[in-house]
């Protein structure tokens, strides 16, 4: 017995007809993209505003310190009475300390982390060990700087004297440490996507686990790995809130990573947290220095698109 | 309708000499559970080099879990549990302490889907000798051009050794696996379903070749194509639900079934 035959009454297609509204529904259907869209355009129009005080107050800043002082200049003197210099190599050093440092800190033991989940972890390690790397990323910056001045920076004078309560080894390594994660899980993802057909082709060939890991899985998701890792160095690079706590502020143009020095973005802080006139040459100054961030952190975003592109084991 | 229907497919003439061969791969009593799935159940065959083997039955009757415990690629797998013996060569390889990777250097495998590394051609094929310690660059080179042209595909490649073995079609990735196959030399090469996934023409090169290979290799293969299977080998095993139905010469097989559910599998009544 069909259902039509028992119940007579029961019409779907008159009753999906009944039920339906097709001029509201037109309606909501034509304006829907038009309200997504204007959303999407809000993020757009702050972007373009952030980037156009940036050139506008930047430009006032190069109306009154040369350009060509500011790119070359080896000393960052901006609170000298008498004469004060614009260089920025100083400020730049010390951002690429600190970067250096946290590289060295973090590709090594991201990657690492990266192959042991992907390639090793039984299912109960990697539940254990993912939220373990989530909370890590989730930290308040404020804290791990917090942690850089009070726990690794008397380890290091413990070891060394000539450690100072402010440097750049300190910062360093916790900034690696706080990009550690960003390296770790993406590097696990790109790992993780190679398909296992090319594991057994190797497998199958006699190779041991650590061979089938570093010699066809590595390669086959390197493109993953160096984007995400160039992320995470530009994530270094705007990292402000630990140098600020634990770097020091003295601009400093030497490879010296025991003292203090001072990065670009603490540098800024320094500024917007004292008491410097509005429209002094210093007041512009923040606004050159953070355009010059911008350019670097442009640019590695730039090359992790490139490199994600370019260097990709087609499969 | 009570008539007997006579399989149609026909089976080539072969030479017969198996008697006189020695064993490579014995199975005795071997079991095999997917956590309480029974995928394979006592299990014996007896299977002679420079033979090729073919292994046929319907979808989920075991014959791809049989040819994975040969070079113990179910061991990806971590629910799977074993007893009984395979004996290859005169160990039994499911014993504690066979190390596995000396196993799977001497038993190649070809897989249902082309794998390649994403790597160039050389790459591929030099990947095998180079992790079993042949670094020398000109002993690699002649590794991988006897490698291609064991393959049957060195005439295709040979200029374009460099480029990524995934700009080649299909067929051509699959006979680049069975070249990468061939770098190490194995002593056995399994095959399963390598021409599942390939057009006909393609099937056509890959069979030959299994007929080339046969002369210095012993070949297991797993075929869902019965004639495949009658046109490229000495004998063939019937599995169903986890059994060995029968195992005998490939034309009695084809011919004279001595098993009625053998029977009715090759002439088409299932699977």
């Amino acid at each position: 017995m069909s259902m039509k035959e028992s119940n007579s009454t029961l019409n779907v297609q008159e009753l999906i007809a009944k039920n339906s509204n097709r001029g509201l529904l037109s309606f909501v259907e034509k304006l829907m993209p038009k309200l997504l869209l204007a959303i999407a355009v809000v993020s757009v129009l702050t972007t373009v505003g952030i980037l156009a005080t940036l050139l506008f107050e930047t430009y006032t800043f190069f109306t009154r310190v040369s350009f060509w002082e500011f790119i070359t200049g080896t000393e960052w003197y901006p609170f000298a009475n008498s004469t004060p210099t614009y260089g920025i190599l100083p400020l730049i050093v010390g951002t690429l300390k600190i970067t250096g440092i946290a590289v060295l800190v973090a590709v090594p033991i991201g990657i690492a982390t990266a192959i042991y989940l992907s390639e090793y972890a039984s299912f109960r390690a990697r539940k254990i060990i993912k939220p373990i790397l989530e909370v890590l990323a989730g930290v308040p910056t404020i804290v791990y700087g917090f942690f850089a001045l009070t726990f690794v920076t008397p380890i290091l004078r413990s070891i060394s004297p000539e450690v100072s309560i402010f440097n750049a080894i300190s910062p360093g390594i916790v900034v690696g440490i706080m990009i550690i994660p960003m390296i770790a899980s993406l590097s696990e993802d790109a790992m993780n996507s190679v398909p296992n057909s090319m594991r057994d082709g190797a497998y199958a060939l006699g190779s041991t686990k650590l061979e089938v890991a570093i010699k066809i899985v590595l390669p086959a998701a390197i493109s993953g790995i160096v984007a995400s890792t160039v992320l995470a160095i530009s994530r270094a690079i705007g990292e402000t809130m630990i140098v600020a706590v634990a770097a020091g502020s003295t601009p400093r143009f030497d490879g010296d990573l025991t003292g203090s020095i001072q990065t670009m973005t603490a540098y800024i802080v320094q500024v917007s947290t004292g008491d410097v006139g509005y429209g002094t040459t210093i007041y512009y100054s923040i606004y050159a220095v953070g355009f010059t961030l911008f350019i670097f952190t442009l640019i590695m975003n730039m090359l992790a698109q490139y490199i994600s592109k370019r260097f990709r084991e087609e499969y | 309708m009570t008539t007997t229907v006579k399989p149609k497919i026909q089976v080539p003439e072969k030479e017969k000499e198996s008697a006189s061969r020695g064993s490579v791969y014995q199975s005795n009593q071997l079991n095999l559970w997917y956590d309480t799935n029974h995928a394979l159940k006592n299990i014996d065959l007896d299977i002679k080099e420079n033979e090729v083997t073919a292994i046929i039955g319907p979808s989920g009757c075991g014959k791809s879990t049989y040819i994975k415990t040969l070079n113990r690629m179910t061991e990806t797998i971590p629910s799977v549990k074993t007893s009984g013996e395979i004996i290859y060569r005169g160990k039994n390889i499911l014993e504690k302490g066979y190390r596995v990777e000396e196993l799977r250097t001497k038993v190649g495998m070809v897989f249902q889907k082309p794998n390649p590394f994403p790597k160039s051609i050389y790459e591929n094929i030099a990947y095998g000798p180079r992790i079993h310690g042949i670094k020398n660059k000109k002993i690699l080179d002649q590794i991988v051009e006897k490698s291609l042209r064991g393959a049957a595909i060195w005439d295709e490649v040979k200029d374009r050794l460099n480029e990524n073995a995934y700009s080649l079609s299909g067929g051509q990735q699959q006979r680049i696996c069975i070249a990468r196959c061939l770098a190490i030399e194995p002593d056995v090469i399994l095959m399963d379903e390598p021409t599942s996934a390939l057009d006909p023409i393609s099937t056509l090169k890959v069979e030959e070749l299994v007929q080339e290979l046969k002369k210095e290799y012993s070949i297991i293969i797993v075929t869902h194509n019965m004639q495949q299977a009658a046109r490229i080998s000495d004998k063939t095993a019937f599995f169903l639900n986890g059994e060995v139905i029968e195992f005998d010469q490939t034309d009695k097989i084809f011919s004279n079934p001595s098993d009625k559910r053998t029977e009715d599998y090759i002439s088409g009544r299932f699977g």
